[in-house]
């Protein structure tokens, strides 16, 4: 167990230098002249192409320029972002939190309705109840985020307007950029509740609402799958019938007993699916115009913004390495029958 | 062996309803030019355009499906959209698959350096998220289709590279191969004649019933203005031509309803087939499901 964890942590830099290689391998692909252009913040300076070019290296081979990226990313220098109009690493430090809270709030909401539905699926498997799971979930698996994030936003922002796009009003805006509101952990739902301002709390959470349950659909199907077909199986032990012959209540024996072993395998289906929502952000908070890390990958991506893209996509492949290496080892932790081998 | 799959496909109501849906999509793929007549001949995906008028235009004779905004024809769209669904999906499916079974067949036939190689090479692609990493792709080689369905192929190869080794490892230590070893069988004639005929067919339909999600991916790239351009006849563009207009016209919140609703339906019925279909294969694929 131990070795599969430090091999895996070993290759962790080799992937991350790999997926980093690769991609600016690709940018080489764009001119020496488009790449100098995004050094270019004043026209004035466009004579000065030239010496731009010359003074960043741009037309030195791939390998040399990747290690000069490299040598000064260990650094803890991503560059500037042309599209964010800051530093990489501040641009990521500023929408990094927004959607960790995105997807924090998005499984809990998964978790908490798969498992419902799920249940009921099993409990009433073939009756009305299972029927609409069934076709929820696999309508869920085929509509496109960005048509219901489209539709929600008629409904309920054009509509009934109760969820309005964005990361937070106006009012808010100007209540945690005052110097009496402490930024304590970066993450707004918790710093208004430690700064005791429940209308930014309110004000958050509102603006959360439509893309959190926008990027549900996904999970939330393969969640009900999941669940479903945990329960029934479970159903079918023995100690079920045990439970039932010694009187139980249905109810009993639905919820203390069944569920509660039904539900492992959603719990570590959760650990994969938050990180798979980490990636699955992208389209969410461009229709929503929610200030994440996504939006900032999709902007610098649409713009060209090569530094941008490096540091969006250098965090991204650490989350997910280290995210799948983490719901690797819950599984093992909760399943002992899995053994981690290579 | 396929007569029956197919029996059992078509017995289950919800496979059924797929295989309904892929197939009218497919008519509609096949005779777009008679459904939908190419006004420009030497590219029937460029969209027909009435006016410039910003405003979208709800359906009417003239156009039955309305009109985005700049009067692009959403009937047009949709149908010829349809034949570049098919298009993509099958493009990047195949290309995919076929660097997948190169390089996974070649992974677990030779072993040793090759197959740590080639499988690390997997790893990195499997380390972004595929659509983070196929935007990206795309962005960097300039968005038009061509290069959408080079991202898309180049996100989607691995996981088959990976199905495909893991067949071959298996077939490779039966009988028969030992069997044909015997009999003289080496190298290429080997792995062509006798592995690869024994081990792929799940993979080609897994492959194959992919085409949905590729569909759905390549939607959102070109949604996100990474992928097909404006004016192209392609579903998630089309969408995209829809963002400005979903809050209505002041009065009416659902005035341009069907500039998401209709080119959107078309996309969810497309991949909703294909996930139908490929439900039921799997069901039937998966030993432990019995019949």
């Amino acid at each position: 167990m131990l070795r599969y964890i430090a091999r895996r942590l070993l290759l962790l830099p080799l992937v991350v230098l790999g997926v980093t290689f690769f991609l600016f391998f690709l940018t080489q692909r764009l001119s020496p002249e488009m790449r100098a252009s995004l050094y270019i913040k004043d026209p004035r300076q466009m004579g000065a192409m030239e010496e731009i070019i010359e003074k960043y290296g741009l037309r030195d081979n791939v390998f040399k320029q990747y290690g000069r990226w490299l040598g000064r990313a260990l650094k803890g220098d991503l560059g500037y972002s042309q599209s964010a109009n800051m530093p990489v690493t501040q641009a990521i430090k500023e929408y990094m939190p927004a959607t960790i809270q995105l997807a924090v709030v998005t499984i809990l909401l998964v978790v908490f309705f798969g498992v419902w539905f799920g249940c009921l699926s099993a409990v009433y498997k073939d009756k009305w109840p299972d029927v609409l799971a069934r076709l929820i979930s696999v309508g869920g698996f085929s509509l496109p985020i960005f048509v219901l994030g489209l539709l929600l936003l008629m409904l309920f922002y054009g509509k009934l307007g109760w969820f309005p796009p964005g990361g937070y009003s106006i009012a808010t805006d100007t209540v945690i950029h005052l110097p009496t509101f402490h930024h304590y952990t970066g993450f707004l739902l918790l710093d208004s509740l430690l700064n005791g301002n429940i209308r930014v709390f309110i004000d958050v959470l509102r603006h959360l609402f439509l893309p959190a349950f926008t990027l549900c659909l996904g999970s939330f199907a393969l969640m009900v799958r999941v669940m479903r077909s945990s329960m029934l199986e479970e159903l079918n032990k023995d100690y079920i019938r045990t439970a039932r012959a010694k009187g139980l209540t249905e109810r009993a024996v639905i919820y203390r007993h069944a569920g509660k072993n039904a539900i492992i395998p959603v719990i570590t289906l959760a650990g994969i699916q938050f990180i798979r929502l980490l990636g699955g952000t992208v389209i969410v908070e461009t229709i929503f115009d929610y200030p994440g890390i996504g939006r900032f990958g999709v902007t610098a991506a649409q713009q060209l913004d090569i530094a941008g893209i490096m540091g969006f996509s250098l965090m991204v492949a650490i989350l997910f390495v280290l995210g799948n290496l983490v719901s690797d080892i819950l599984y093992t932790a909760i399943d002992p029958r899995i053994k981690l081998n290579e | 062996m396929n007569k029956r799959i197919w029996q059992r496909i078509l017995q289950n109501k919800a496979s059924l309803l797929g295989f309904v849906l892929i197939a009218l999509f497919a008519c509609v793929a096949l005779f777009a030019p008679l459904l939908a007549p190419a006004h420009n001949a030497q590219n029937p995906y460029r969209l027909p355009q009435s006016s410039y008028d910003i405003t979208p235009q709800p359906p009417s004779a003239q156009h039955i499906f309305g009109t985005t905004e700049q009067q692009y024809d959403l009937y047009y769209g949709v149908v010829w959209g349809t034949r570049l669904a098919f298009k993509i999906g099958l493009t990047v499916t195949f290309f995919a698959f076929l660097i997948g079974l190169i390089l996974g067949a070649g992974a677990a036939y030779f072993g040793g350096k090759i197959d740590e190689l080639i499988m690390r090479f997997t790893d990195i692609v499997f380390a972004v998220p595929s659509l983070v990493l196929a935007m990206v792709i795309a962005a960097m080689l300039g968005p038009d289709i061509k290069n959408m369905m080079i991202a898309l192929t180049v996100v989607s190869w691995p996981s088959y590279a990976r199905l495909v080794r893991g067949d071959v490892l298996s077939v490779k230590q039966r009988d028969f191969v030992t069997a044909s070893k015997a009999l003289g069988a080496r190298g290429p004639r080997l792995l062509l004649r006798h592995i690869l005929p024994n081990s792929i067919y799940p993979s080609i339909v897994v492959a194959s019933l992919d085409i949905g999600y590729i569909v759905l991916t390549a939607a959102s790239l070109s949604f996100l203005g990474l992928g097909a351009q404006p004016g192209t006849a392609d579903w998630g563009q089309l969408i995209a031509l829809a963002r400005n207009w979903v809050l209505g016209n002041g009065t009416n919140t659902f005035a341009y309803w069907y500039t998401v609703v209709i080119p959107g339906g078309a996309i969810f019925l497309f991949v909703l087939g294909w996930n139908l279909l490929g439900d039921g294969f799997r069901d039937i694929l998966d030993p432990r499901q019995g019949s």
